[in-house]
């Protein structure tokens, strides 16, 4: 999923500061897991923000309405009838989830509530780690299922390098080092082979915006070229 | 000859090659360059200019570089994968080249949490090993990582860095194995302390025929006190500094330990001029160029071959 | 027994301070409570496990929070003691009742 992180209060209550009926929307999915941007939080930052705005004189009319995810038309249909009402919209979505909301609004004022930060796992209740930075060509397959794009400080694909130390990253010896666990994985199940070649300088696919297009749903509006 | 550099000739030459190191200063203080130059010339075949070392900002590898060929040295210009795309990799070593640089080591580099700038944003387009291929295509093969064609190719001595000293340990000559498959011509090893364990390294090496493929430097730095032993020890990832050896400096008593420090490495650079498979010595003595002469001296690789 | 504590406070019965919730404590002071507190049992002797080690992580989120407005973080506490303690209930009521007192009436109030 999603992990996002709220944004420092001071940063949200100065975005809104010349705005007097703002709506707060959280999303259902991947913020609301990893306890960022759902219905709760959307009720625990308006009751911050109205108490804090009390405090300024400056009162703050707060709408709150959580839907299952900013990132579909499907879902974001059901804000039409409401932002309207509103002089600016807080979204406690994660990136992608605010910029389709704003996308939908041009005219309104839209502020992120929370900052995006990886894509990640559920350790625990609140826990969360980075997997993946999404690099459209996963390596996982060679790697043992463990990324080095992510999980090596230096993103490195023919690692380890001189710095692992004991298991540790050179970084910090609370970081594993990610080409140790490759290495011990692949050499438990046999297939060290996997790393003994060289792997070629990547391709970087993801340095301009990506589209993905699945087999069987090409349209004349959605297959020109990218 | 794949370079003409004088390391090149010294090692083909089968003489034991011995190189030293230079940290460029955190300005534009040339005369430093050249002070510690001064310690190093006729001592050392050629010198490794090291690449915004642990991440801290310094002139950069090329430019010292450049000083230290108008001093009359031969620079080993360090490259690391940290701070350069691989279009900035490719012109700097086309200007290198052009201005008669003739080594090159290829690093990862540290990670720029340890440096002046820990909130950077680090490159690594490329790794060490794809760095090595990157040069070794643009010498040989006279084209671009692109694969275009390059006018006039890089005339570069590859080499590599190699720790013995990782776990896991396996994998060391494994993946020195790698570097040399992807064109590493010569190797400088992190320092050497716990000798047990390089001795096992070199046994695996000769073992797998790597030492026919490409020249191993053994690296050295003398412990200068029991201070610098024990943060070797206890701070500097991948190194193995044995007890008994911070024992020995601890031994030699007050102000005696760097006299015991140069003595180590002494005895060091000695064996592995024994040592089967190790083609040199790579000296780091780091902000200790002016013992440089007296520890070649005491080492007995002094006069250096001329070739 | 009859024991003697502030009157002003009102009490609210959850079966695990567990239950308790950052937006419970939030709402409290926003509906314009002086302070707020929970009661937990002591540390370690959760029927729960940790019912009472997360209450006490959103007394101190809850602090934190209100720290951030504007508001004396001090006026949510926590406290924990076995069941059966009669007299240190009181003891830390009393206590609580006066540092509100200390801090004063919930500065919303005015606005
Ligand atoms: S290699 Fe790593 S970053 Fe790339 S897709 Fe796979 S998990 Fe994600
Ligand atoms: S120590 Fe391991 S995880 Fe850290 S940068 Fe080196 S290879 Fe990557």
């Amino acid at each position: 999923m999603i992990v996002a992180k709220r944004k420092p209060f001071d940063e949200i209550k100065d975005f809104l500061k010349d705005y007097k009926k703002v709506l707060t929307a959280g999303c259902g999915t991947c913020v609301a897991v990893c306890l960022a941007g759902g219905e709760k939080e959307v009720s625990v930052l308006n009751a911050e923000l109205d108490m804090a705005r009390r405090l300024d004189n400056k009162p703050i009319e707060l709408g709150a309405i959580t839907i299952e995810r900013q990132c579909d038309r499907e879902y974001l249909e059901a804000l039409d009838s409401m932002v309207e009402g509103y002089d600016a919209v807080l979204s406690l979505a994660c990136g992608a989830g605010i910029q389709f909301l704003a996308e939908r609004y041009p005219e309104k004022p839209v502020f992120p509530g929370v900052d995006t930060t990886f894509i990640g796992v559920n350790q625990d209740v609140g826990w969360y780690e980075e997997r993946c930075r999404s690099c459209s060509s996963c390596v996982l397959g060679m790697t043992a299922g463990i990324c080095p794009v992510t999980m090596c400080a230096k993103g490195l694909y023919n690692g380890p390098c001189g710095g692992t130390n004991k298991g540790s990253c050179e970084i910090s010896k609370d970081q594993p080092c990610a080409w140790y666990m490759i290495y011990e994985r692949l050499s438990k199940q046999n297939r060290l082979d996997n790393i003994l070649k060289i792997t070629p300088v990547q391709d970087w696919q993801n340095q301009k915006p990506r589209t993905v297009i699945q087999p069987g749903y090409k349209t004349s509006e959605n297959s020109a070229e990218k | 000859m794949k370079s003409e550099s004088n390391l090149e000739k010294v090692l083909s030459a089968g003489h034991f090659a011995f190189t030293g190191e230079l940290g460029p200063p955190r300005g534009t203080n040339a005369e430093e360059v050249r002070k510690k130059a001064a310690f190093l010339k006729g001592n050392v075949d050629a010198v490794n200019i090291t690449d915004n070392q642990t991440a801290v900002v310094r002139m950069s590898s090329w430019a010292a570089s450049l000083i230290l060929i108008q001093e009359g040295l031969e620079p080993n210009f360090q490259m690391v994968c940290r701070d350069r795309n691989r279009l900035a990799m490719q012109s700097d070593i086309l200007g290198a080249s052009a201005h008669g640089i003739k080594n090159m080591l290829c690093l990862s580099g540290d990670h720029q949490s340890f440096g002046d700038h820990p909130m950077a944003k680090s490159v690594f387009d490329i790794d060490s090993i794809q760095l090595i291929g990157m040069v070794k295509q643009m010498r040989d093969e006279g084209t671009f990582l692109s694969g275009n064609k390059l006018d006039e190719p890089p005339k570069m001595f590859i080499g590599a860095a190699a720790n013995p000293f990782a776990e896991p340990y396996e994998w060391r000559a494994l993946r020195l194995a790698k570097k040399i498959a992807a064109g590493a011509d010569f190797v400088q090893t992190q320092c050497i302390y716990n000798m047990d364990r390089f001795r096992e390294f070199m046994k695996r090496a000769v073992d797998m025929g790597l030492t026919e493929k490409c020249y191993i430097l053994a690296g050295v730095t003398p412990l200068k006190s029991v201070g610098m032993a024990k943060y070797m020890a206890g701070s500097v990832p991948g190194m193995d500094v044995p007890d008994e050896l911070i024992e020995r400096v601890k031994g030699a008593g007050k102000g005696k330990a760097a006299e015991e420090g140069i003595k180590i490495a002494v005895e060091q650079i000695q064996e592995f001029k024994e040592m089967e498979g190790v083609a040199g010595v790579h000296l780091m003595a780091i902000e200790w160029e002016h013992r440089v002469p007296e520890i070649a001296k005491m080492a007995g690789v002094l006069p250096r071959p001329v070739v | 027994m009859r024991l003697d504590y502030p009157s002003n406070i009102k009490i609210i019965r959850v079966p695990c301070t567990g239950k308790v919730d950052v937006m419970h404590l939030l709402r409290a002071i926003q509906k314009g409570a002086d302070g707020v507190y929970a009661v937990g049992c002591l540390e370690g002797a959760c029927h729960y496990n940790e019912g009472n080690l997360r209450a006490r992580e959103r007394v101190n989120h809850v602090r934190r929070l209100l720290e951030e407005i504007g508001i004396e973080g001090d006026r949510v506490r926590m406290y924990n003691l076995s069941s059966g303690e009669g007299p240190t209930f009181a003891a830390y009521a009393r206590e609580m009742a006066e540092n509100i007192k200390m801090l004063g009436p919930n500065p919303l109030k005015k606005h």
